[in-house]
């Protein structure tokens, strides 16, 4: 167990003392005030303090002043100066004379906690080094991650070696298999595990969404912009970046991540100030990224920057005999989540899902489960509850006019909404397929 | 024990439906009654016309002197902006292991950071902040686990980060009175 990080705030001010100290004390840190240097050099003389927050401004002894006193009492004390008034002197000054940092008041919460995080970091750094050293490297956290076939051992296996690392690494499989699952793995078992993993989705924003939610925007960006916003790569400091559907990215977004990755710094929309943050990246996508590489479609830079490791997740049909765990898993899951007691498998219902291709992956075997839990009679789950053959049917279709509806957008979709070619396969008018759309108010989206 | 509770009180306009929702979740979570009241305060009195927003000590300080002895904790809503002396704002705050705390949705809108409104949202941002600072009254601090409730967040993005449940560990320090199923 870490020691827990002592701090003294030093300031002149009650209300600053008591809003510094609370904030603290809430982050779990030992708090100490003092209302003057005086009385903060006794402190500082009978207790020891890891770091000490001190105002530049007050009566008596000033802080820097305090601050080369301090030094000469521990050489190696973190002192964080703080002002009212920006003035670049007094902060060469300060950091002349061995300040850690310099801030101005009154500061953003995200700034005082990133301050005492960076001088908490060089404190605990010797510590976390020798717990990592120490450290058994064992998988922990992949309850989810069901299978015990070959293809997914060795897919564990290179969970778990890649998770110790800090490499790029590149998820591939088809949709449903579970690729962020082992994002969520590979995080979990990092030494990264106790800072965020941070999803985005590429494949569901545009551009512009996507550019301010990667790299935040500032106040006055743009319109309606009243405060600053963070992105995920700042969110995902000293944590993991998951980015899914990488392959839909546009070729201006693949340049700025290119970037990113190099530099691991960027600036937020609208703003001028380089930030930097340390993430690990992980992609995931079901596209071949090579042959959109030799299609000029995806950079090849940035290709072998994602890629330094790939796992490629099996789909379900490639391991069948994960096929009686996962149902398990899901069964326990599903009765769990619906207050239900735990229902057994029917031996032919089983038969039939090991028979069965799954090209949703498990993403539709789970789907199914929880469908038949739902609509089952609570006490076994046998081939009816599954929606096979004439199940197959949507249970959301009550009339002819239902039917009707979901088949011809079916067919619509099919020919991506071309009328001709539809109403040629319908059998109809061009007139009647615009009065059917028209009545079911039938949308592309749908 | 049997007068324990948690009292919601929204100071300015908040929507039944809105607050019930919340009082919901924070049942949900502690496992004890939850009310909602509305009350009046004159906020002009914590209004700093320099930085155009609400001193946020002193309205947890008002807050707290009008919670009546019986509630367990007392929890103000609110909708202005609110700092404290060192902070540019708070989200809420709360007395660590005391009984009052105040949250307000200001700086919780989507429409503050030019992204379309979503009352989903801003309903889910809110309920995590309220949790959040209840969780300080019960003497949670802030905890490290990536999704738990009581991890620290200074931005509205990092709200959406987390659940709005407590952790295993910040569970286990409220006590077995409070305790909820594993969500």
């Amino acid at each position: 167990m870490a020691k827990k990080i002592s701090i003294l705030v030093v300031d002149d001010e009650e209300s600053v003392r008591d809003s510094l100290s609370n904030w603290f004390i809430e982050d779990g840190y030992d708090v100490d005030c003092a209302e003057n240097a005086k009385k903060a050099l006794q402190l500082i003389e009978s207790s020891y303090y890891d770091i000490i927050l001190a105002d530049i401004k007050m009566p008596g002894m000033d802080g820097l002043e305090m601050l080369r006193r301090i030094k000469s009492l521990r050489n190696d004390a973190i002192v964080i100066v703080m002002t009212a008034f920006a003035s670049v002197n007094t902060a060469v000054m300060a950091l002349k004379d061995g300040a850690f940092d310099y801030v101005t008041k009154p500061f953003d919460p995200d700034d005082l906690s990133h301050l005492i995080r960076n001088a908490s970091k060089q404190i605990l750094l010797a510590q976390e080094n020798e717990t990592l050293k120490n450290k058994v490297v064992s998988l922990d956290n992949v309850e989810d991650l069901i299978g015990n076939s070959e293809a997914m051992k060795k897919v564990l296996k290179q969970v778990e070696s890649v998770a110790q690392s800090n490499s790029s690494v590149i998820i591939t499989g088809e949709s449903g298999t579970g690729k962020e699952l082992i994002a969520r793995a590979i995080h979990a078992n990092s030494p990264r595990k106790y800072y965020p993993l941070v999803s985005v989705h590429c494949g569901a924003l545009t551009e512009s969404l996507l550019e301010s939610e990667l790299f935040g925007h500032e106040k006055g960006a743009f319109t309606g912009a009243m405060y600053n916003r963070k992105g995920r790569f700042e969110m995902a400091d000293s944590g993991t970046i998951f980015l899914d559907e990488i392959a839909t990215i546009s070729s201006k977004m693949q340049i700025e991540l290119l970037r990113v990755l190099e530099t691991k710094t960027f600036m937020r929309v609208g703003g001028n100030k380089e930030t930097s943050s340390d993430f690990r990246v992980i992609c995931a996508t079901n596209r071949d990224l090579k042959s959109m590489v030799d299609q000029g479609t995806f950079r090849e830079d940035l290709y072998y920057r994602l890629n330094v490791v790939n796992i490629n997740v099996p789909p379900l049909r490639e391991r069948v005999e994960d096929i009686p765990l996962l149902v398990d898993y899901f069964i326990k899951k599903y009765c769990i989540t619906m207050n239900k007691p735990l229902i057994p498998i029917d031996e032919a219902a089983m038969q039939r899902l090991e028979q069965y291709p799954f090209p949703g992956n498990i993403r539709e075997l789970e789907n199914m489960i929880e469908r038949a839990i739902v609509i089952g009679n609570g006490k076994k789950i046998t081939l009816k509850d599954l929606p096979f053959g004439k199940e197959m049917i949507d249970n959301s279709i009550e009339s002819l006019d239902d039917f009707e509806k979901t088949f011809i957008l079916q067919i619509l979709n099919k020919y991506s909404w071309n009328i001709t070619r539809t109403a040629k396969a319908l059998k109809v008018d061009r007139v009647t397929l615009y009065n059917k759309i028209k009545k079911y108010d039938l949308k592309p989206d749908e | 024990m049997t007068q324990q509770s948690i009292t919601l009180i929204s100071f300015g306009y908040f929507g039944k439906h809105f607050l019930e929702k919340i009082a919901e979740a924070v049942q949900l979570e502690f496992k004890v009654p939850v009310n909602f009241r509305e009350s009046r305060l004159d906020l002009s009195e914590f209004f700093d016309p320099g930085r155009r927003q609400y001193n946020g000590d002193k309205i947890l300080h008002a807050v707290e002197s009008s919670s009546t002895p019986d509630n367990l904790k007392t929890m103000g809503l609110f909708s202005v902006d609110l700092f404290i002396p060192i902070l540019t704002y708070i989200f809420g705050q709360a007395f660590l292991n005391g009984k009052t705390g105040i949250a307000s949705l200001y700086r919780l809108s989507n429409e503050r950071y030019g992204i379309e409104a979503d009352e989903k949202v801003l309903l889910e941002r809110f309920t995590k902040e309220v949790i959040h600072e209840l969780g300080h009254t019960f003497g949670l601090i802030h905890c490290m686990s990536p999704n738990c409730v009581m991890r620290s967040s200074t931005y509205v993005e990092d709200i959406d980060q987390k659940y709005r449940n407590f952790c295993h560990s910040c569970r286990k320090l409220i006590g077995p009175e409070s305790m909820t199923p594993e969500r």
